[in-house]
């Protein structure tokens, strides 16, 4: 059977740069993998890479067997695809519960025609909407928050919202792109219970990004650590951790406390 | 500030928050059929133009409230509406009842053809790429005279319906009804869009569009939909209008008119179907209270009524300004505040509505 | 012979919108704003200067009427900024727009109710006097518009590069962040910058009235020179220029060798294709938003 994501020999250069340098690994059914890696090391490129806004300059990313270059950007929440951004993107103007209904967008099966005229059908589909997202809300502890807008809520809670909207649209593969940045340290425990529970209860396999060592360490069951665009080293955490390449290159660059400060 | 106890997802999907609401729409229903009963012909002619430029409004309003694309080029497709509806019956011999839908069909498809290159374009280039739509729709009127009568026009016949003639001036009641009939249509329809699919996904577009994708909608599709379905109400508003005015020449549909769609839903209130109505109150009645006022001024001071020309326009862009500065979520975000006051009377806290940025995102692409 | 004389009456025209357009792009690039007001703001300027000027109204000899006109637009455009738009600060662009459309309206009337909706023509020292190249014609007034054009292209660029504001206001509008932590007054900065578009703009109204005549809906030309702006590309003050001499070339040309009614056409097609095809400008770069 083959791996439910597959990097085969990965190139992206920007003009002259190069941000992804032949990059291969796999990523298995139902594990939390985690890519660490000082700043432009490439890993957020790695996830756009996935998310179609960049197209390789050479090589495959498979999902699941399937040559991931042939779909469009739109079609990837469709192939079970979802994810979480660095900065939040989400959708300011609108209420949570309307954030997280327009991640089962990709369940619609009614038209411009039927949803104009609110058929049976339609409110049907809504019903069914509504039901999948307010398990989504009781599994985040959202309640609070169901009908408020995203412009007012604080950062944290912004946060949980995005990884909610990921959540409903029922994805096989999640990736998160730095699930706990600028969160609180007993926020950053709860994203971590979520995201055992994502995997234990859920089935659905993690692919993140994350500077949090801790974070890593703790939930990750294997860890890609990236320098430059190419890999370094992969594998549990403490064998990423204690990999002389890996050392070398977060103290040869400069030690993490004065990357941290650069951000 | 009523708290509704909500026992199933029907509660959500419905059109209205709570019984009570449904209660005031009612009567505000019965109120506007009513109308006829109560008003003249010359006041029920302008809340007929006032219906008119609420459904145009509610056109625009679904691209640049609930989608984000700004245009300043809708009066090209009041245009399209106009023409395309009187050329169906005058050339093509149909009925109204043929030729009206048929040209919100094609001022609909006009958008279409529209979005498809302008997809790529983000707030400012949008509007200006629109608004050389309104300016090249307008000369084009001009030159294509065997087709629209180039600038002398065109005349609309009176509507008739089964063999029923209605004309604004004859039976100006009857030609109300139709309009209000068409109007309820369209906020049923808008209605129905923001509680489904497609609406939400209208605002996942105006929110952030590379998140939009993400969540699997396809952005230049959805975009040129918005599109669609706007110029496409803003047709049918067109087509009601060349019956009201009774003749259609280009300047009815300038470039001017489409700067003043665009304010006029701002000054009412962006992102909501109250805000278009808002808005077509003040761009219809705004001239008539100033009328009204500068009689009662010279009335009391006994000189003779001064018209100042431009006034209307002057005014009307004052209080755009003080729109913009002190309330931009218009005058339906004023009105809400208001609301609020008194239900939570003595208790309403001055913060209570954070002041939030505008609905209009637009700095997508830098 | 022909294509001469019509590029020389394009180019004229051309300088003007092209001053106008650079009006768009002086706070386009200070502020990410659209002053959609700086057509209107030409036509005010030339207005105060006619009525400074003009036989009827103050009399003043026209170039004592010119400077005057220029330092009150100038204070205009500063307290536009310091009172009205400065509100606007982290707002969206559109809303912007719309004020600035807004503000434009009344403009319009105020020159109306003070000047009257008539035509009216700016009396010059140099009015219908011609310069004959061969079988070319020049009006002076087209040749003053060409030279001052020039000259003040000169003079911002010495400015923008060789004074201490201009280098301030360079910097600011690439990073204001960095240029508020340099010490640069960000926003007086701003202010100055909509000071410096009313010159402009003024400039541009006081060739324009003197060319032809002048009367308050004149600031639609602004919609056009806004179109100039958008072709040579927002970001770029040569770039303006150019995108308001192709427009003021490709009018005389469309009407001369299409039909007569294209000439209004075809500065917006090529708008429109301009977008389609190269969406930010003829001199301009793209970015792409970063996620």
């Amino acid at each position: 059977m083959s791996p439910l994501l597959e990097f085969d020999n990965v190139t992206l250069s920007f003009g002259g740069l190069v941000a992804v340098d032949r990059l291969s690994f796999t990523v298995e059914n139902g594990e939390v993998f985690a890519i660490v890696g000082p700043n432009g090391a490439g890993k957020s490129t790695a996830f756009n890479l996935i998310s179609r806004f960049y197209d390789p300059v050479e090589g495959k990313i498979r999902l699941a067997g399937d040559d991931l270059v042939q779909h469009p950007s739109h079609d990837l929440a469709g192939l079970g695809v979802a994810r979480t951004f660095q900065n939040i993107e989400l959708f300011d103007q609108a209420t949570v519960l309307e954030n997280l209904l327009i991640g089962r967008h990709r369940f619609r099966k009614s038209n411009l025609l039927t949803e104009i005229a609110f058929t049976p059908f339609v409110r049907d589909q809504e019903r069914q909407h509504r039901h999948a997202v307010e398990e989504v809300i009781d599994f985040l502890d959202l309640q609070p928050y169901r009908e408020k807008r995203i412009a007012g809520l604080p950062y944290g809670v912004r946060k949980v919202v995005e990884l909610g909207r990921a959540l409903a649209t029922k994805p096989r593969l999640l990736l998160l792109d730095e699930p706990a940045s600028g969160l609180s340290v007993e926020e950053t425990r709860d994203m971590a219970y979520w995201i055992e529970d994502i995997k234990k209860q859920m089935g659905i396999t993690v692919l993140m990004v994350e500077h949090d060592m801790h974070l890593v360490s703790s939930v990750s069951d294997r860890v890609l650590a990236m320098a430059d665009g190419h890999k370094l080293a992969l594998g549990t955490p403490d064998e990423v951790q204690s990999h002389p390449a890996v050392l070398e290159a977060y103290l040869g660059a400069g030690d993490t406390a004065d990357r941290e400060a650069a951000e | 500030m009523r708290v509704v106890f909500k026992t199933s997802y029907d509660h959500d999907i419905g059109m209205f928050r709570h019984r009570a609401q449904a209660t005031w729409y009612v009567l505000l229903l019965t109120g506007v059929l009513a109308l006829p009963l109560l008003l003249g012909s010359f006041l029920i002619g302008e809340m007929t133009n006032m219906l008119i430029w609420a459904i145009a409004g509610m056109g625009l309003m679904i691209l640049v409230g609930q989608t984000g694309q700004a245009s300043l080029g809708h009066a090209a497709f009041l245009a399209i509406g106009a023409y395309a509806n009187v050329i169906l019956q005058q050339r093509a011999g149909l009925p109204f009842l043929v030729s009206f839908p048929l040209a919100g069909l094609i001022a609909g498809a006009a958008g279409v053809l529209l979005a498809i290159p302008t997809t790529r374009l983000h707030g400012i280039y949008l509007a200006i790429a629109t608004l050389a739509v309104s300016i090249l729709v307008e000369d084009f009127i001009v030159i294509a005279e065997p087709l629209t009568g180039g600038v002398g026009g065109m005349f609309a016949a009176d509507i008739t319906i089964f063999g029923y003639a209605i004309n604004r001036y004859i039976n100006p009641d009857a030609f109300y009804w139709l309009t209000l009939a068409v109007t309820l249509l369209v906020v049923y329809f808008y209605r129905n869009l923001l509680r489904s699919p497609l609406g939400r996904a209208f605002a996942a577009v105006r929110d952030s569009e590379i998140s939009a994708q993400a969540m699997g909608v396809n952005v230049p599709r959805t975009k040129a939909l918005a599109f669609g379905l706007s110029t496409g109400i803003t047709g049918l508003a067109g087509a009601l209008m060349g019956h009201y005015s009774g003749v259609i020449t280009h300047e009815n549909f300038t470039v001017i008119i489409s700067i003043q769609m665009l304010l006029m839903i701002v000054i009412g209130g962006l992102g909501t179907i109250h805000g278009a109505f808002f808005g077509a109150m003040v761009v219809v009645f705004l001239p008539q209270a100033l009328s009204f006022l500068r009689d009662w001024v010279s009335g009391m001071t006994g000189g003779g009524s001064v018209a100042i020309s431009g006034l209307e326009t002057a005014v009307f862009a004052m209080i755009l300004i003080a729109f913009i500065l002190f309330e931009p979520m218009g005058i339906y975000g004023r009105w809400l505040k208001i609301r609020t006051y008194f239900e939570l009377f003595p208790f309403y806290r001055k913060n209570m509505f954070r002041r939030q940025k505008s609905y209009l995102k637009t700095e997508r692409m830098r | 012979m022909d294509i001469l004389q019509l590029l020389v009456s394009g180019l004229a025209n051309g300088c003007i919108y092209g001053l106008i357009a650079l009006g768009f792009v002086l706070i386009y690039k200070a502020t990410e704003a659209i002053n959609f007001a700086q057509g209107d703001m030409m036509m005010l300027g030339a207005f105060i200067t006619l009525g400074l000027t003009n036989t009827g109204y103050m009399d003043l000899p026209f170039w004592i009427a010119v400077p005057l006109a220029i330092a009150l637009m100038g204070v205009f455009g500063y307290l536009l900024d310091l009172i009205v738009i400065r509100r606007m600060f982290g707002e969206a662009q559109i809303a912007v727009v719309i004020l600035t459309i807004a503000l434009g309206f009344v403009m319009r009337f105020a020159a109306g109710t003070i000047f009257g909706h008539e035509p009216q023509s700016l009396e010059t020292p140099y009015a219908g006097q011609d310069l004959r190249f061969g079988g070319v014609v020049l009006g002076v007034d087209e040749a003053v518009v060409v030279i001052a054009t020039v000259a003040l292209t000169v003079v911002l660029f010495l400015f923008f590069n060789r004074t201490k504001l201009g280098v301030a206001m360079q910097a600011s509008s690439q990073n204001q962040l960095a240029a508020y932590y340099m010490g640069i007054p960000v926003r007086r900065v701003q202010s100055l910058i909509w000071g410096l578009a009313g010159v402009t703009a003024t400039i541009a109204g006081v060739l324009y009235a003197s060319k032809g005549s002048i009367d308050p809906s004149a600031g639609l030309l602004g919609i056009k020179a806004f179109a100039a702006a958008v072709i040579g590309g927002m970001g770029s003050l040569p770039g303006a220029l150019l995108g308001g001499i192709i427009v003021g070339v490709i009018e005389p040309f469309a009407s001369r060798y299409v039909a007569a009614g294209y000439s209004q056409i075809a500065p917006y097609l090529l708008l429109f294709l301009v977008l389609v095809f190269r969406p930010h400008g003829i001199l301009a770069q793209v970015h792409r938003k970063k996620v």
